[in-house]
């Protein structure tokens, strides 16, 4: 088992869901992992890629790679940000060998938070309780782009005292999509709220996801649209009960 | 409803009619519903190598295109028919105006084309004196009502029965009739005449068989067979990209196409059209013409990696399972295409300075990628095509706000100092408001752009007192004090003090 993990807090959760990188965190450390926050980190560059400003996206993403070239394990609060560094990378810098080769080498050690729990620290039951209904959200970067599916689930399924309900959209877009969340704010809007319908629909206590932004976008809408259930990172149902 | 602040107002009304949305909504999703039980592993074991050989076939097709369609054209005579290469649109309408000249024909009867959309064929045809008559029965209605299609695979997919009657009682001065199975039949009955005096039949094509020289039609109703055999001449309008190498292909797309499109496992009827009749035959069409039209297709082909758009087979399982097309509906795109293929078919043939806006609007979920039969990388050319427009306004040296927005926040984002001090900031700004808590309104003099737009839909989390490294930096200064319960970690504080220590 390896001891020294290191995180990364996508700027979304340092800036705005601090507590989700300290649960992460917690949960890493309960295991046995000494975890590193490297100071310097910022954002895995996703904003500026999305947008077709792909300059500005290898500014930020050449930063995250001198930032953790040499980490051993990186592990991330977020499928998105991970399918950014793991993926999307590659495809920034396709015309740049020496950055293309830094990327390849980087890819097999960025881990999303709920796969490294599962294969790499080899564990379903992190020991943690969380009595209450839930439902799991598909964030569409993890289901599609990094093809995680029943791993969350079955993390969920071993908390002492959770029931999982499934939604009848689970796998549906929360309508976040970054920028297009203000630039197309009544479409993506009109998205959340079917999201918000389904998840009420369930009669959870709360609904849990890997992914920060599309627990914004689905707080907020379900906050906009009077429906009182809590929006939860998995690692902060995971660090529930233990610690 | 709520203001809107989509760059394209003209999403808004789309978003405003909740009724339409609905229908939309519920009529796609019974088309995702049948296509996953038809591709499911029990259905059909092998689905996922089907959509890798039918991927191959294209690749393959496109980029031997020249020779593919040479071999076609060469096969199509062989057959008795022939071959008419239209650079655009005005040219399918003007060898369609001669043919019916000599014909002294007025009627043509049309069977259900997108490429024939694409080029306004009929509106071109009326303004010369002739009657096209659509003879599926949504393209039939939607002629009435002088609309596009709203769908690929179902043209009429937004109207409901009772818009249908109102157009039938005012287009046809009929008596009212809600039922939809009778205003078939009205429909039926209008359209048998129709094929009875038609001389010239006019389809598209699903599939052009190169070593065969046959053109493939795939429907429900029947009217394609007749429009196609019924008049004395059958003309088939398609784009150069519908060309596959060969028979044996079918077996592939055929068990893809109906599965995706509608949930069914073959369509009601396939028809392989090869050539005029024959002697001794007793039916079929006496001259039998292709008319391959490029339109902007040999400009998409010279991009080699985003001319995969052209292997679309126009199944309709993207726009089905599309979020934004399920709240748009199809008339809010800006070509017949709609959806996610319209989305990346549209800049490529028609510029990217058109409708800058379009590939912007998908929140990137990427479910049109998964579902495409012949996985076209919908969500990466969409990104592509992103990053192409951005390009061109900025050498154009137009419309610079975001750009230079995200060369402020690229500077940010790699300078951690900056980073710490605007994070410090921000929260300082931001704090008195709410101690992490949420907001459903801003200040005035804040509620503005982003914030604004996202206001609009839904409530604000405002940034907590302290960022995740100012709690980590407490939390590593409390270590030892504040351990975990020994039980569940006893290692813990040894370890974690090796962590990279701030500046
Ligand atoms: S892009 Fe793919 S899913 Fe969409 S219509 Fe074409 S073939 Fe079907």
């Amino acid at each position: 088992m390896p001891t020294r993990v290191s995180i990364f807090v996508t700027c979304l959760v340092d800036q705005l869901f601090p507590k989700v990188g300290i649960a992460m965190a917690s949960v890493l450390e309960r295991l046995g992992y000494s975890i590193e926050f490297r100071e310097d980190q910022t954002c895995c560059g996703q904003p500026a890629f999305n947008s077709g400003f792909r300059e500005e996206a290898r500014t930020v993403a050449r930063h995250f790679l001198d930032v953790f070239d040499d980490a051993e394990y990186i592990v991330l609060p977020s499928g998105s940000c991970t399918a950014m560094c793991g993926h999307h990378f590659a495809e920034l810098f396709r015309d740049d060998e020496a950055m293309l080769h830094r990327v390849h080498a980087m890819e097999p050690r960025i881990w999303e938070f709920s796969r490294f729990l599962l294969e790499v620290a080899k564990t379903e039951d992190v020991g943690a309780s969380f009595p209450a209904k839930v439902t799991y959200h598909d964030s569409c970067h993890a289901l599609r782009e990094l093809g995680i599916k029943q791993g969350p689930r079955r993390l969920l399924h071993h908390v002492r005292g959770l029931e999982l309900v499934e939604m009848d959209t689970a796998e549906e877009c929360c309508g976040f999509g970054g920028t297009f969340s203000v630039k197309f704010a009544e479409l993506s809007g009109a998205m959340a709220r079917t999201k918000v319908e389904s998840i009420r629909r369930t009669g959870a206590a709360a609904v849990v996801s890997i992914d920060s932004s599309c627990l914004m976008q689905i707080e907020g809408a379900m906050r906009r649209e009077g429906l009182a259930v809590k929006a939860l990172h998995l690692a902060e149902v995971l660090a529930g009960g233990a610690a | 409803m709520k203001e809107i602040t989509a760059i394209q107002p003209q999403l808004h009304p789309a978003l405003a009619n909740t009724r339409l949305q609905l229908a939309i909504y519920t009529a796609t999703g019974r088309l995702v519903d049948k296509r996953k039980s038809t591709v499911d592993a029990d259905s059909l074991p092998d689905y996922q190598e089907l959509r890798t050989q039918a991927n191959d076939i294209k690749r393959h097709a496109i980029d031997h295109l020249d020779h593919y369609l040479e071999l076609f054209e060469r096969n199509v005579e062989a057959n008795g028919g022939k071959v008419i290469w239209c650079r655009d649109g005005k040219e399918v309408v003007d060898f369609l105006l001669t043919l019916a000249k000599q014909r002294k024909s007025k009627i043509l009867v049309k069977s259900k084309s997108m490429t024939t959309e694409e080029i306004h064929l009929n509106d071109h045809l009326e303004e010369h004196g002739l009657e096209p008559v659509e003879t599926d029965l949504g393209e039939y209605i939607l002629q009435l009502a002088h609309e596009k299609p709203y769908h690929i695979v179902a043209p009429a997919l937004h109207m409901t029965r009772y818009e249908v009657a109102d157009l039938f009682e005012e287009k046809l001065q009929l008596k009212r009739e809600e039922v939809p199975e009778k205003q078939t039949q009205i429909a039926r009955g209008i359209l048998r005449e129709k094929f009875l005096e038609a001389d010239i039949g006019v389809s598209g094509a699903n599939f052009l068989v190169a070593d065969s020289g046959a053109v493939v039609l795939v429907e429900n109703e029947g009217n394609a067979r007749l429009s196609t055999t019924a008049p004395k001449v059958h003309v088939a309008v398609a784009g150069i990209e519908k060309v596959i190498p060969r028979a044996q292909d079918l077996a592939t797309f055929l068990k893809l196409l109906g599965r995706s499109g509608t949930g069914q496992q073959l369509t009601v009827y396939t028809s392989f059209l090869s050539g005029p009749r024959r002697k001794g035959e007793i039916d079929g069409p006496e001259e039998f013409y292709v008319v391959l039209l490029d339109n902007g297709r040999t400009k998409v082909l010279q991009d080699a990696d985003k001319r995969q758009a052209l292997f679309c087979i126009r199944c309709g399982a993207c726009l089905n399972i599309c979020p934004v097309y399920r709240r748009i509906g199809g008339h809010n795109y800006p070509w017949v295409y709609s959806g996610p293929i319209g989305a990346i078919l549209t800049p490529q043939f028609k510029g990217l300075d058109k409708d800058p806006w379009l590939p912007h609007a998908s929140s990137l979920c990427g479910a049109c990628g998964e579902v495409c039969p012949v996985k076209i990388e919908i969500p990466r050319l969409l990104l592509e095509l992103r990053a192409d427009i951005e390009q061109a306004k900025a050498a154009k040296g137009e419309d610079k706000s975001e750009k230079l927005g995200f060369q402020a926040w690229a500077k940010l984002m790699s300078s951690p100092q900056l980073y710490r001090a605007a994070s410090a900031a921000g929260s300082w700004v931001l704090q008195d408001m709410g101690d992490g808590g949420w907001s459903s309104k801003l200040p005035f003099f804040m509620n503005l752009g982003p914030a604004k737009g996202w206001l609009s839909a839904r409530d604000m989390p405002l940034p907590p007192g302290e960022s995740f490294r100012q709690l980590w930096r407490n939390r590593r200064k409390q270590d030892g004090t504040q351990a975990q319960p020994a039980q569940t970690q006893p290692s813990r504080a040894g370890k974690t003090s090796q962590g990279r220590q701030p500046e």
